[in-house]
């Protein structure tokens, strides 16, 4: 394991000692360092929290605030040992961040045993908050369902309505195309079949030919990261567009357009929660990251990680301990105010409300740059973008 | 017209060639590890590396010199090929009289190091590589719609296994290295200088998957992991050929790629393990690979 300590404690705050109290806090963040999702979360997310805890000035608050990360490798099996060992034997009060759905679930079960804090940015399955929903877990950035709403509808909308879906064959994958599936069929389309592919996958030639002679309008890419890079330049070699088919990438960041180039990730609607280019706030906060970031602008998962800490940062200050159940039911209670997201709310069942947006990836002429990738077509508001708190069937609200 | 399992023929064949194209991957990185275990003895498990090498050496290529595709073909493999060669001065030259496992251990380990390198600097998600304006577009074969891209990936690698195939087994170089690898003591009685032979051999087994790697970027994201997850199964093909033999890399690599093809349309979700699936049944049956000599 691979386990860097960070500690922002400094000696000043020690000798100062201003504060009446004096909570330590660890961070754990939890990630893909070195694969497919590295990227879009990666050293990026521990970057979005350490920026979290600066902002917030936590030492002048009476806040010691060190952060920890390492390597989950896309492995269940491994982040479960990290996550135990960080709660058992490390003190960690918090782990944020833990793309890749599999893994997430099962974090989010040993957070709710350990009754620690569990802030998922990464991951999207939306049984985080379903069936698998947790006392101890907000979900914060966007999910599968919200995903699906955003570009299903969209697509749909525009007349794509039969589809084929080239899914990735594990937990993330599977809830995609289950959400998509719903929105396509309750807005009247047909889905005509799916392919699993191996994840992570390389070559999805013949999944893009087994959905080329599907005849299906619309080609769904339930995947995300280094897949649907992969799979949307071999779709363009391909000439699935050219034939008349859409390819709806249903998660993308804008880390894979910069991979993919403009030109061939041209037109594609997406549906995310953050984009650099929103407003002032996010335009400065997005500068300060690229500068620590090796140049790349913050993606919406490690946006949604500075946003987590912050909120979770926020909610010990005003609890003035760290114990779980007081600090989460504060985040619950307190509305959420943040440069990235702006104004939100936490649902009981541990799902962030805020707006979605959905984008439509710009043509190389009508980019100024590098970065300068989503144009904003529509934005859904917070009631509207994510699962009813009725429908998840979380056991936490019946 | 004949259907097979409710999969119509337009669909088998289209996914039949597709299998071909994967194969010629797996064929041309096959025949360079093979051509490399049969002569120095070592297990290249540098070899991803070494294609990832190939394809950021083309991507480096473009957006540093503007050096097209056509002209990276030509000058990458030669170069990662060099890289290789310093690499077998340096180090693997140190281990030639240990056993196999030191050789593995030492280029696993240089794989990790070369990688790592350029993730640090390009980060994972991949850079873009345009195709040349040859081989965008493509032509509909009635079965399928074949990107020229995919056409030229089966015609080089085609050539390049022919070509190593001929020197190796057709020509008074390749005789040497035969005899080389079955006694080089007596070999090097002769007046042949077999150290320069091994060292220019390691040389032209990366140089094949430098040129494996050029292949790809068009085709495939250009990025720091593209030959971590191909290496291991281009090992498998190695195992199932036969270690060391020129013809079985090659035939099992296409047969391979073939296989796995129609897993793709009849269990997709098998198609991550089937080649270790036959890897393990040919081991159990003939030990030494399909085409390989027991010792």
């Amino acid at each position: 394991m691979k386990a860097t300590g960070f500690i922002l404690a400094s000696l000043a705050s020690l000798l100062s000692a201003g504060a009446a109290y004096a909570t330590d806090v660890k961070i754990g963040v939890l990630n893909d360092r070195s694969g497919i999702y590295a990227d879009i979360a990666g050293e990026g997310s521990v970057i979005a929290a350490q920026m979290a805890a600066e902002d917030f000035k936590a030492t002048d608050k009476g806040i010691n605030v060190s952060i920890v990360s390492a390597d989950h490798q896309n492995k269940p099996d491994v982040g479960s040992n990290i996550a135990r060992q960080w709660y058992d034997t490390e003190n960690v009060d918090v782990i944020a961040d833990v793309p890749t759905s599999s893994v997430a679930l099962a974090v989010n079960e040993i957070t709710k045993e350990k009754n620690k804090i569990f802030l998922a940015s990464g991951p999207a399955s939306s049984d985080l908050t379903g069936k698998a929903c947790s006392p101890n877990t907000v979900h914060w950035t966007y999910d599968t369902w919200a995903l699906a709403n955003g570009t299903g509808s969209a697509m749909v909308a525009q007349g794509g309505d039969t589809w084929f879906f080239v899914t990735a064959d594990y937990a993330f994958g599977h809830a995609l195309e289950r959400d998509t599936s719903a929105v396509v069929e309750a807005s009247g389309g047909k889905v005509l079949g799916a392919v699993r592919h191996p994840f992570p996958g390389q070559d999805f030639s013949s999944f893009l030919l087994q959905a080329q002679g599907s005849g299906a309008k619309v080609v769904g890419l339930a995947n995300a990261g280094g897949d649907t890079i992969n799979a949307v330049k071999q779709a363009s070699e391909f000439g699935i567009t050219q034939g008349g088919q859409s390819l709806a990438a249903l998660l993308m960041f804008i880390n894979d357009v910069h991979a993919l180039s403009l030109e061939v990730a041209q037109g594609l609607v997406l549906t995310g929660a953050f984009y650099w280019d929103k407003n002032d706030q996010t335009r400065e906060f997005s500068a300060r990251f690229q500068e620590r970031n090796s140049g790349q602008k913050p993606s919406m998962i490690e946006a949604g990680v500075y946003a987590s800490v912050l909120h979770y940062l926020k909610a010990v200050e005003a609890v003035g301990d760290k114990d779980a159940a007081k600090v989460m039911a504060k985040m619950k209670e307190m509305p959420t105010d943040d440069p990235l997201f702006g104004k939100g709310t936490i649902r009981a069942d541990g799902r962030k409300l805020h707006e979605m947006y959905l984008f439509r990836v710009k043509k190389p002429d009508q980019s100024k740059g590098a970065w300068d990738y989503f144009e904003t077509v529509a934005t859904i508001p917070a009631d509207k973008a994510f699962r009813p708190l009725a429908d998840g069937g979380c056991p936490l609200v019946k | 017209m004949f259907e097979l399992l409710g999969i119509p023929p337009q669909v088998l064949f289209g996914q039949l060639l597709l299998g071909l194209i994967n194969g010629s991957f797996y064929a041309v990185l096959s025949l360079g590890l093979a051509v490399i275990f049969g002569l120095l003895n070592i297990i290249n498990f540098t070899h991803g590396a070494q294609y990832m090498l190939g394809a950021f050496g083309a991507w480096m290529l473009l957006n540093y010199l503007g050096v097209s595709y056509w002209w990276a073909v030509f000058i990458v493999p030669p170069i990662v090929g060099l890289t290789g060669i310093v690499l077998e001065r340096v180090l693997i030259r140190r281990l030639y009289h240990l056993d196999h496992l030191y050789g593995l251990l030492l280029t696993f380990g240089l794989a990790l190091i070369i990688v790592g390198f350029f993730r640090q600097f390009f980060g994972v998600s991949g850079l873009p590589y345009p195709p040349p304006p040859l081989l965008t577009g493509g032509h509909n074969l009635g079965f399928m719609y074949l990107p020229n891209s995919r056409a030229w990936v089966i015609v080089a690698s085609l050539i390049v296994c022919l070509a190593t195939w001929f020197i190796i087994e057709k020509t008074r170089l390749g005789a040497y290295l035969r005899a080389a690898t079955e006694n080089p003591t007596m070999v090097g009685a002769f007046g042949i200088n077999v150290p320069l032979l091994v060292t220019l051999t390691y040389g032209f087994g990366v140089a094949l998957a430098g040129f494996a790697g050029v292949l790809a970027a068009p085709i495939y994201a250009v990025n720091p992991n593209m030959g971590a997850d191909l290496i291991i199964v281009v090992f498998a093909v190695v195992v199932i050929g036969g270690m060391g033999s020129i013809l079985g890399s090659i035939l099992t690599g296409f047969g391979l790629g073939l296989i796995e093809g129609l897993t793709r349309v009849f269990y997709p979700e098998g198609s991550a393990v089937v080649i270790f699936v036959i890897m393990a049944l040919v081991l159990l049956v003939k030990p030494a690979g399909l085409f390989g000599r027991s010792a």
